[in-house]
């Protein structure tokens, strides 16, 4: 149960392409996280899953069966909005139970399962009270318990951190991982958060315009992005991009270390590092700087664990090198990733 | 130095009247006071002492004879008569009201070609004077010119032998006392139903479209989401439309007066036609008084509810 096919799927509106013939599967039980950029048709994705948009093109299959023309309800989904969508005429009780009870449920089987789902998202004390009377965190709760009181195959959400404060999100991030493996349902979670991404999925979709990017672990996403998008909008800071013979070179800021702290089996490369400006963060330092003379993208970063420490001046140039094992090279015009990993 | 320190406080040193909030919250609730005690506070009190007195439009003076005039307008049975017809006209009317509007404004909420110009049309019969609006009534209710009975003689309906309305050619809508009262409940529901479906239209959008999509997604039937999501979330504002238009009803003289003048045989007697025929036209100032005073307890409990509705809103 709750393994979902997108089949060749895309949305217009109007003219526009939003979502541009998308395929994907989800492996049962997965944490799947849509990560990308605002506008490049996450959230229509997963609203096309759920069943609330109707996709110009392609089918979507849940657990094999073609539910391309079935309303959101014969679906068996659950989703959390964005902004929670609690029904604020009534108790959070009265929320919890309504799923239930739009599918004929007796009363009996209510209360219980009610107080089940209540009781795993420890709200039980809350249950007499209307939404506008709960923190954000307990909106939230409530929200999670309304969608999975009914046990979905699929259970999907739409951002559903980005409404909390920055201390409750990385709590509330824990939370939903150990939730989620404790329940085993398959989870299809949108994002812009690349933090929230590499923290909760099992792999990650980056997207952007409409169209997949890479299909990968967290650990994949990261050490090997496909195309120079994912390199620069996965990581913070992102990817260093270094214009060398011809080709686009790779490599992350926290690689990119003072020559006398690189060793690598298969070589080095070394560049003169002209830095321009450094940002002490406490646990790191990141320094801005140039490398190289003639090319015009040799901006780089390099990220220097806080513990190292070098004196180093903005103004002056000092050998910096990258182990060949972290270089990854890519097509300067179609920005795709070129096989062969070193340089 | 003295120059750079006024451009840096415009309005002078101490501040204008604009800077001063007691002083121009006063002077702002002024024009609002002014108009309430002069309009509305002064006719009041002026009424109360009318019905106390004998005083006619021939001879206005206060002379006060206590409540005679109560006991004698709860005797006539043509006030025993108008009252039940105000609430059944105010009632009837604002129920269909209120149904119609929902259907328009759930109509009008679906984007369509032209939709512009149908929620124009819609509007025009609130924009336009209800005494012209109703003159045209007139004329559709018209004894022998009636363009409803042309068309109900056009479907065969009427005017021949086997026509489901009768054989005879016209209707004689303001004629006939339950007809006289339909006609006049139709115009007053074509006179009310614009403002009703502009305020239903008003709740309806305010839903945030979330709730309705996750209410789809929870596996709630398109009737259970009306039933469940919109009722329940728009009921506050459709109540305050419903008040309203109940206070509109209740105190309108136009439709009655012009369509029907009360007629026929008092079928459609309102209390506010009763209290112009009788205070007015009949120059009897104190008894006209009295009974348009008998509308002061509905019209005040409607005003409270109305006004604890608008609190919920604010609240929900």
């Amino acid at each position: 149960m709750g393994r979902v096919e997108i089949r060749s799927v895309s949305k217009k509106f109007g003219e526009v392409r939003v979502v541009d013939h998308v395929d994907l599967a989800t492996n049962e039980g997965e944490f799947l996280v849509l990560l990308g950029p605002s506008g490049c048709g996450k959230t229509t994705l997963l609203r096309m899953i759920a069943g609330i948009e109707i996709p110009t093109e392609g089918d979507f299959v849940i657990d094999g069966r073609v539910v391309t023309d079935l309303p959101p309800r014969l679906r068996n989904i659950a989703m959390v909005f964005q902004s929670y969508a609690l029904y604020p005429h009534m108790t959070v009780y009265r929320n919890i139970a309504f799923p239930l009870r739009a599918r004929g449920v007796d009363e009996g089987t209510v209360r219980k399962k009610v107080e089940w789902a209540a009781g795993m998202f420890k709200i039980e004390r809350l249950l007499d009270r209307k939404p506008r009377e709960l923190s954000g965190g307990e909106r939230q709760r409530v929200a999670l318990a309304r969608a999975m009181v009914r046990e979905p195959s699929v259970f999907l959400l739409d951002e559903p951190l980005s409404n909390l404060d920055a201390l409750l999100r990385t709590s509330a991030r824990e939370e939903l991982r150990q939730f989620q493996r404790r329940i085993g349902v398959t989870t299809i979670y949108v994002t812009h958060d690349q933090v929230e991404a590499m923290g909760l999925g099992d792999r990650i979709v980056v997207m952007s315009q409409g169209k997949v990017r890479q299909v990968g672990t967290p650990l994949d996403i990261y050490q090997h992005p496909a195309d120079t998008f994912v390199a620069t909008f996965v990581g913070s800071p992102p990817m260093n991009l270094l214009e060398h013979d011809g080709i686009l070179l790779g490599f992350r800021p926290e690689t990119f270390l003072p020559a006398d702290a690189v060793e690598g089996s298969e070589g080095v490369a070394t560049y003169p590092f002209e830095i321009t400006y450094l940002e002490y963060l406490g646990a790191e330092r990141l320094v801005y700087g140039d490398v190289g003379e003639k090319s015009h993208a040799r901006h780089v970063v390099s990220r220097l664990p806080g513990s190292l420490n070098l004196p180093l001046e903005a103004g002056k140039t000092y050998p910096f090198a990258v182990a060949r094992r972290d270089l990854r090279r890519f097509d300067p015009k179609s920005g795709l990733a070129l096989p062969g990993e070193t340089a | 130095m003295k120059d750079t320190v006024h451009a840096a406080r415009p309005g002078g040193g101490r501040g204008g009247i604009l800077d001063r909030e007691g002083a121009l919250a006063k002077l702002l609730i002024a024009p609002a006071v002014l108009y309430i005690v002069a309009m509305i506070g002064a006719p009041f009190v002026l009424a109360v002492l009318y019905s106390l007195s004998d005083a006619t439009t021939g001879d206005p003076s206060l002379h006060l004879v206590g409540f005679r005039n109560f006991a004698a307008v709860l005797e006539d049975p043509v006030f025993r008569l108008a009252l039940r017809n105000t609430f059944v006209f105010t009632l009837l009317s604002q129920s269909i009201v209120i149904v119609l509007s929902r259907i328009l404004a759930n109509a009008l909420l679906k984007p369509f070609r032209g939709k512009w110009l149908v929620r124009f049309l819609i509007l025009l019969p609130w924009t336009a004077p209800i005494s012209l609006g109703t003159i045209g009534w007139l004329w559709m209710f018209d004894s022998i010119f009636s363009p409803i009975d042309w068309v109900l003689r056009y479907l065969g309906l009427l005017g021949t032998a086997t026509g489901l309305l009768g054989p005879q050619t016209n209707m004689y809508w303001l004629g006939v006392p339950g007809l006289a009262m339909a006609s006049v409940i139709i115009v007053n529901v074509w006179r009310i139903l614009p403002l009703a479906t502009v305020i239903q239209l008003g709740g309806l959008s305010s839903i945030p479209k979330d709730l309705i999509e996750a209410a789809e997604v929870d596996g709630a039937s398109p009737w259970r989401r009306t039933l469940m999501i919109t009722i329940p979330l728009t009921l506050p504002i459709v109540s305050i439309a419903f008040l309203f238009g109940i206070v509109f009803t209740f105190t309108d003289l136009v439709v009655v007066y012009v369509l029907t003048r009360g007629g026929p045989v008092q079928s459609t007697q309102v209390l506010s036609s009763w209290t112009f025929f009788k205070g007015i036209e009949a120059g009897d100032l104190a008894q006209g008084a009295a009974i348009s005073l008998f509308m002061f307890p509905v019209l005040a409990v409607v005003a409270i509810l109305i006004l604890r509705m608008a609190r919920r809103t604010e609240v929900v």
